[in-house]
């Protein structure tokens, strides 16, 4: 893995997770919608922090699937499962949100399975010959 | 809870990771056979990249199951709490994630990523607590 591969990584992560909280910061400013009424969606699009947030999760699809034509399925979702931690910890530390124990526990385990995962290799050699696959 | 509403409430959550996997893993799919984005991007610019991308029959089907799971979510949400919903489909998402890509992609799931799946799985259950 390359240092510029690890950063398309670490786009995925920071894009999901940041762009999720943007759009709970601006769905908040919009305020509770009615299943009745789903058009009033639309008057979320003048929030800044919504179209913040749907451009950055734009940004995520985009670097999630570079990631994935050079990477396996199961190495990418693992290594990017740090947006969670991200998500908590912006939400504590900006939303004000309470984080449990049970929560710091969580956030322990995913940070665990991360720094697992990062030693692993990124991508499944086939022999092109059979089609099986070389470890 | 009754066993119909139990049954109905379980039945919406596997919804979610049936139609969640069955994205990833043709989205996955369809990746591996389009090539490193990187290069196609170097050789044939960025509107290429996103034509080799978008005119990718089986990236089209992961992104319409995309869609039903991210409806099926909204759904299942309306009815169910998120504290149950969110966690549950999401940590059984990260398992069914890797029997599919090793069933489908043939990725070498080795005891590791079993091991960091079910710690992710685990994690993402603690989460929501």
């Amino acid at each position: 893995m390359t240092l510029r591969r690890w950063l398309v990584l670490v786009a995925v992560t920071l894009t999901a997770s940041v762009g999720d909280t943007f759009l709970a910061v601006g769905m908040r400013q919009v305020g509770p919608i009615s299943l009745h009424h789903p058009l009033s969606l639309i008057a979320a699009l003048k929030v800044p922090w919504v179209v913040a947030g749907i451009l950055l999760l734009i940004g995520f699809f985009a670097s999630y699937l570079t990631a994935l034509s050079w990477a396996d399925l199961t190495f990418v979702l693992p290594a990017t499962s740090l947006g969670y931690v991200i998500v908590a910890l912006l939400a504590k530390f900006w939303l004000h949100e309470y984080i449990s124990p049970w929560r710091w526990s969580g956030i322990a385990f995913i940070a665990l399975a991360v720094s697992f995962i990062a030693r692993g290799p990124s991508l499944t050699q086939h022999d092109p010959r059979s089609d099986t696959v070389v470890s | 809870m009754h066993a119909a509403s139990q049954l109905a409430t379980w039945s919406m959550i596997l919804a979610i990771v049936f139609t969640a996997t069955a994205g990833d893993v043709l989205t996955a799919g369809a990746m591996r056979r389009i090539g490193d984005l990187d290069e196609i991007r170097a050789r044939s610019g960025f509107i290429g990249a996103v034509k080799a991308v978008t005119g990718n029959a089986l990236f089209l089907t992961g992104v319409l199951f995309m869609a039903i799971s991210f409806f099926s979510l909204l759904f299942a949400l309306s009815r169910l709490d998120v504290s149950l919903v969110a966690p549950a489909s999401a940590s059984l998402t990260f398992v069914s994630n890797a029997l599919a890509a090793k069933f489908f992609l043939r990725e070498n799931v080795d005891r590791r990523r079993w091991f960091v799946a079910i710690l992710v799985c685990c994690g993402v259950a603690l989460l929501a607590r």
